[in-house]
């Protein structure tokens, strides 16, 4: 068991990814994620067998990353949004080739080059394949440091257990946040070495490729992965349902917008309303038959997002107008207060009863 | 009666998808030659382009991975920077390697990178039906310069592996030809040397440009793009040793 040691999500994210085992760590500089690629630059090197490469650009990174994962390193690079974008093209490849790493986007206001503040803009990007092809990546989305340091490691091992690249979704708060956390001991790695390329050594030749020129054999490769998908879209749901037992009204958030909803729901309570809150933890796959399962006792969701309203369309989806939705958003990189979102819900709440 | 020619162990015996007179395969046979000569099929790992050469996997018997076009320098890095003790290869041509994935080759280039290119060099997008490439020549016809390339406006044929010698990075860089017994001689020592280099160090890119004939998208026989790289396209990108300081750090 680790002590307890107060970091910056940053800092957390490399410190458990070498502790999960991670060997590979390719990034370029972009605010505000660079104190994570600082700390592997320092201490990968410092780890034995550790790789750093500071990369000439985010498509370069994520390219180095597939290399590494295909000769059976744990990998990861890091980002944000705009140099998310860059990704997609790796990640698209990753996911064909069914080869495991983490990607961590500390998302930032954009749209374009946007700003550095924190903003849950890339919603749409992460959880819906992201780049070409008919794909999915898991989605990670922690919202607090501790959950982080455990979620960082957990992406390592989902990666693994079905070959697919993994995306932590983050934002810039979470990134420089300060909290204290107890690192894990992870279990060890398990991972075939039958997938990896080494040589062939005394066997047979092996290749790893995602061009399928004959279409019905590449159709057969789109079933197959969409298999794995519904495979984790039954086992690898995560949330946290908070206050929902005698809940009247639902909010449902994620992350850092996830912690203001709470810092709401304590004033609206103090209030007398009666607020819950569904935080998604993985945001794909979604907690869709959680939420539908809560609507069979309240009739009222609010969607709270840093955005203009992306996972809204996924809780639509989930409860097929089963209940009344609602939504507010702050886009652009504005971090709302508790008091303000406390002050919009309480609001819809008495438009709704009238 | 003894054999003195047959196909090299780690070709497959697979019939080339390349049209009639088409470089790469020649260039492939010299590349398991070499594997074969050096005995390091076992942990050799090749990385294949996009482009003609995207199902090279099919023909070396090898371990082989697939990059995104232009990618193939930063796969490669990962590879062998996780796996320093094997053979690591990219094989690119000139729309990958000078084109879209001209970052990755400088900067692989840059940061010495232990791994070999072999670049084809045929002056044209093949694969996708004989557009410009790079390194098409000044006045060469293509599918997007219908008039000839024309400084201009399409700019001027890139000299690669001139440009990648001015970097302390690379250590052997040499440009070879395949027109020719002569020259797949040639290519065939240029090629051992670079492996040999990379299996007795630790750093330093090599990379052996090949010009090749692209019969088809040059709209002629293949005897007369034989010709035509020797009296035409040679004018541009002169054979020879481009840059070698494997002597220097007692490579040999
Ligand atoms: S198009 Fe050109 S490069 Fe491609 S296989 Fe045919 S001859 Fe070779």
């Amino acid at each position: 068991m680790h002590k307890k040691v107060l970091m910056s999500g940053n800092h957390v994210i490399g410190e458990a990814a070498i502790l999960a085992g991670c060997r590979f760590y390719a990034g370029y500089p972009i605010t505000p994620q660079n104190e994570l690629a600082e700390y592997m630059a320092e201490h990968m090197r410092k780890t034995p067998g550790g790789i750093f490469i500071q990369a000439e650009s985010e498509i370069a990174a994520i390219n180095m990353v597939l290399g590494a994962a295909a000769a059976g390193a744990r990998a990861m690079t890091s980002s944000s949004s705009p140099g998310i974008s860059l990704k997609q093209e790796g990640i698209s490849f990753l996911a064909c080739d069914e080869l495991p790493a983490v990607i961590v986007n500390i998302m930032r206001g954009g749209p374009g080059l946007g700003n550095i503040a924190p903003s849950q803009g890339d919603y749409f990007q992460a959880t819906k394949g992201g780049g070409h092809g008919d794909y999915r990546t898991p989605v990670l989305a922690p919202a607090h440091i501790q959950e982080l340091a455990d979620l960082t490691m957990d992406a390592f091992d989902l990666a693994d257990r079905y070959r697919t690249p993994v995306v932590i979704l983050a934002d810039g708060m979470m990134g420089q946040m300060m909290e204290p956390v107890i690192f894990k001991t992870p279990p060890p790695r398990q991972y075939d070495e039958s997938y990896v390329l080494k040589g062939k050594e005394m066997g047979k030749s092996r290749f790893i490729r995602g061009l399928i020129l004959d279409a019905i054999r590449m159709e057969e490769h789109n079933w197959k992965l969409y298999r794995k998908y519904q495979v984790m879209a039954q086992k690898e749901v995560r949330y946290e349902a908070h206050l929902i037992e005698d809940a009247e009204i639902v909010i449902v958030a994620y992350g850092t917008a996830a912690r203001i909803a709470k810092g709401a729901i304590k004033r609206l309570r103090e209030e007398g309303y009666a607020v819950g809150l569904l935080r998604p933890i993985t945001l794909w796959p979604f907690p869709e038959k959680e939420l539908r399962e809560i609507a069979k006792k309240v009739n009222s969701f609010i969607v709270f997002e840093m955005s203009t309203g992306q996972m809204l369309e996924d809780v639509k989806l989930a409860l097929e107008g089963r209940a009344h939705i609602d939504f507010y958003g702050r886009p652009g990189g504005v971090i709302p207060t508790p008091a303000e979102l406390a002050k919009v819900i309480a609001y819809k709440a008495r438009r709704n009863e009238r | 009666m003894k054999k003195v020619y047959s196909r090299p162990k780690s070709l497959k015996p697979t019939k080339f998808h390349y049209c009639p007179g088409c470089g790469h395969s020649t260039v492939h046979r010299l590349i398991c030659e070499v594997i074969d000569e050096l005995s390091i099929a076992d942990r050799t790992i090749g990385v294949c382009p996009a482009g003609c050469a995207v199902i090279a996997y099919n023909y070396f018997d090898v371990d082989m991975i697939e990059a995104a076009h232009g990618r193939g320098c930063a796969v490669a890095t990962g590879i062998k920077r996780v796996l320093p003790d094997r053979v690591i290869f990219t094989y690119q041509g000139d729309g990958d390697l000078a084109a879209i994935g001209t970052a990755e080759t400088l900067h692989a280039a840059n940061r010495g990178e232990n791994f070999t290119i072999i670049f084809i060099n045929n002056a044209v997008y093949g694969m996708t039906g004989g557009q410009m490439a790079p390194t098409t020549l000044t006045g060469q016809f293509s599918t997007t310069t219908p008039f000839g390339r024309s400084e201009k406006l399409d700019g001027y044929p890139i000299r690669v592996s001139e440009l990648l010698a001015q970097l302390p990075g690379t250590v052997y860089i040499e440009r070879c030809a395949v027109n020719s017994p002569l020259n797949i001689n040639r290519t065939k020592k240029a090629l051992k040397k670079a492996f040999l280099y990379q299996m007795d160090n630790d750093f330093g890119l090599t990379m052996i440009e090949i010009l090749s004939q692209c019969p088809t998208n040059w709209k002629m026989s293949p005897p007369d793009a034989c010709r035509w790289m020797e009296e035409v396209m040679m004018k541009e990108y002169p054979l020879g040793i481009i840059k070698d300081v494997t002597a220097i750090k007692g490579a040999e």
